[in-house]
């Protein structure tokens, strides 16, 4: 009874005083603001990075072979010729929790039709290739098995290279010539368009893996194996299973250095969140530095309209109101001004990360916790500096407070 | 029952001491009196002389630096300032010179203050608080707020708002010092209309024509009750 007539009083107390109320709120309502769309700025730089990563390739770990280390002279990273395809095979069939694995090998060739020609990246590769990069082919299909195990000479396209050796024509069942040998192709690719890096990915020549290395480019090993395993935390333990496996397979004993090397794309993201987590913290700490300069704000008001009602507080008192009754009425005051402050401060941050990823260029992420955690924590300071102010009031002796002018 | 008359208030060597510099001074010396109920005692003296703060510590609204008071049997030194505090809006009603109404509330309201603080629900406090204005007049006037009322009918709020709790003492200081005849003339009426029902009534004045509407006048000087005249009269009240 006597709580909710407290909170009367202090609404009464509060709507009597409007700009001034306003004017106090506008601090909570800033720091809070700020807060919400500081931490959503930090949130959005981290998932921009993330995605950009992670459109490399989830969960994949890479096989490359070593750098070739001859008379103390060592050349490029790839460059050994001890990769085969017998062991991405032999991965494939003895690391467990592995989805996909897709031996590669890529060439830059010439590909004419008629009297069109076009430069671009041929790929060998096996059906693996497209669940592991998410491809799919608007028409026809895809390069099968089949036509790995009888080195066919298919070819899917990307729709850059259609374009511009076929025009609109629908490329599927005509010939190309890839460094001049034909090849019939089987599917056009759909469009992925850029990648995060600037690659036009839809420039692209797509045939079976052992006609390319047979056929076109005449080698036995491949550049790279991707490897998609079935989930992030399983990660490292994998990668560790396929080093000692291939390994075995090279024959390297004891402290001889490996003729591959495994690259892992968690290590790399670790390094991503902890350096995007601390932006964010920073971002919202120095937020956070606002809202406790409104709390202040909160204190400095109360003190001023504890003084100011000394008389009604001295009324109040002679009338029959305790300690309690007065301590409420000025507690409740001030956090009142702290949860109203912290609502329109909500409302303010989410409105304002809005308007930076719409105009600003980037994103901004907003999640539920920042907006619980400066709320809870503006409520919080008008609690906290509402104490002091309203246990002088409380503690007002009533006929000095009575005598008061 | 005329020779035991029940004693309202019983003071015992109250003295109220201040410390100014390194001097100490008394305002109230060592008094010592009882007040029987339904009593209508002026407290008078010239300014400086205590009563006021003889006042204070009757209302309860101050305690005595040394001696015993004891209110309806009850010592009121034991007590803790919560207890003071449900003691004043309980037991005491105030009528103070200067009216005390709060500003920015209508008359109803603030009829109705003491019995938020003794958690009387909204509906009630509303009926009551009206109740009283109409004892006073003032039922036309519920929904103005102070500065719209006359000084007059300000003190007329503020006398239902003394009653308004239905305490057995009123406890006014110069209810009528800033009034005009005709308003003093009102006030005191009502005064003297609560003394019929029962009231017990303590009025600190400085004016002998308000003090001879009491029935009891005590006169303080210098901290000290110097002279206390009608006292028995009022024994055939009870």
């Amino acid at each position: 009874m006597l709580f909710k007539e407290s909170v009367r009083i202090a609404l009464d107390a509060l709507t009597a005083n409007k700009l001034r109320t306003i004017l106090t709120m506008l601090g909570i309502i800033i720091g809070v603001g700020a807060v919400i769309a500081m931490v959503s700025v930090g949130l959005g730089v981290k998932q921009n990075i993330t995605n950009s990563i992670s459109s490399l390739g989830s969960n994949m770990l890479i096989v490359m072979p070593g750098s070739s280390n001859t008379g103390g002279l060592r050349s490029a990273a790839g460059s050994r010729t001890t990769l085969k395809y017998e062991d991405a095979v032999s991965i494939k069939s003895k690391v467990k929790n592995i989805d996909y694995v897709s031996p590669t090998v890529l060439r830059s060739f010439q590909v004419v039709n008629g009297n069109q020609n076009w430069n671009t990246t041929v790929y060998g590769v096996t059906p693996e290739y497209m669940p592991i990069r998410s491809l799919a082919v608007s028409a026809g299909s895809f390069v099968t098995q089949d036509d790995l195990t009888k080195r066919r000479r298919v070819a899917v396209i990307g729709t850059t290279v259609a374009s511009n050796l076929y025009g609109s024509k629908n490329p599927v069942g005509l010939n190309i010539r890839v460094n001049n040998q034909p090849y019939k192709v089987i599917g056009v690719l759909e469009s992925k368009g850029q990648s995060s890096m600037g690659q036009d990915q839809d420039d692209v020549v797509i045939i079976p893996l052992t006609t390319a290395m047979e056929r076109l480019i005449g080698i036995t090993y491949v550049q790279s194996v991707n490897i998609q395993v079935s989930s992030q935390d399983k990660m490292n333990r994998i990668q560790g299973d396929i080093e000692s496996l291939l390994r075995q397979r090279h024959r390297i004993n004891g402290g001889k250095e490996d003729d591959f090397y495994v690259r892992n794309m968690t290590s790399l993201m670790e390094t991503v969140n902890e350096t995007t987590g601390m932006l964010t913290l920073f971002l919202g700490s120095v937020a956070a530095i606002s809202l406790l300069v409104g709390g202040i704000g909160i204190m400095n008001i109360m003190m001023v309209s504890v003084t100011e009602r000394t008389r009604e507080i001295g009324i109040r008192k002679a009338l029959g109101a305790t300690y309690k009754a007065i301590m409420t009425q000025f507690l409740i005051e001030s956090i009142v001004i702290g949860v109203i402050g912290g609502l329109i401060g909500i409302g303010f941050g989410c409105a304002a990360s809005e308007l930076i990823s719409r105009f600003g260029g980037f994103n901004t992420v907003i999640t539920l916790s920042p907006i619980l955690l400066s709320f809870s924590f503006s409520v919080g300071i008008g609690l906290f500096f509402g104490i002091y102010p309203a246990r002088k009031a409380a503690l007002l002796d009533p006929i000095e407070a009575l005598r008061y002018e | 029952m005329i020779n035991d008359p029940e004693k309202t208030i019983e003071l015992k060597g109250i003295k109220k001491l201040y410390q100014i510099g390194d001097q100490e001074v008394a305002a109230l010396d060592g008094i010592t009196t009882d007040i029987y109920k339904g009593q209508f005692v002026a407290l008078m003296g010239p300014s400086g002389s205590g009563k006021s703060t003889l006042m204070n510590i009757l209302g309860c609204l101050d305690r005595p630096t040394v001696g015993s008071y004891k209110l309806n049997g009850e010592e009121v030194a034991s007590l803790s300032d919560d207890d003071l505090a449900v003691t004043r809006n309980q037991k005491i009603g105030f009528v103070f010179q200067n009216f005390n109404l709060l500003s920015r509330i209508s008359a109803l309201d603030n009829v109705a203050l003491p019995l938020v603080y003794s958690g009387i629900d909204r509906k009630e406090r509303w009926e009551r608080a009206m109740h009283y204005l109409e004892a006073v007049g003032l039922a036309d006037r519920a929904y103005h707020q102070p500065n719209e009322l006359s000084g007059g009918q300000r003190q007329r709020v503020a006398i239902a708002r003394a009653l308004v709790n239905k305490p057995k003492i009123i406890m006014a200081d110069e209810p009528t010092g800033n009034l005009d005849t005709k308003s003093t003339k009102e006030i005191m009426e009502i005064f003297e209309e609560l003394h019929d029902q029962g009231k017990t009534i303590i009025l600190v004045t400085h004016e002998p024509e308000i003090a001879a509407c009491a029935s009891r006048q005590l006169l303080v000087r210098d901290g000290k009750i110097t002279k206390d005249a009608g006292r028995g009269v009022q024994m055939d009240v009870v």
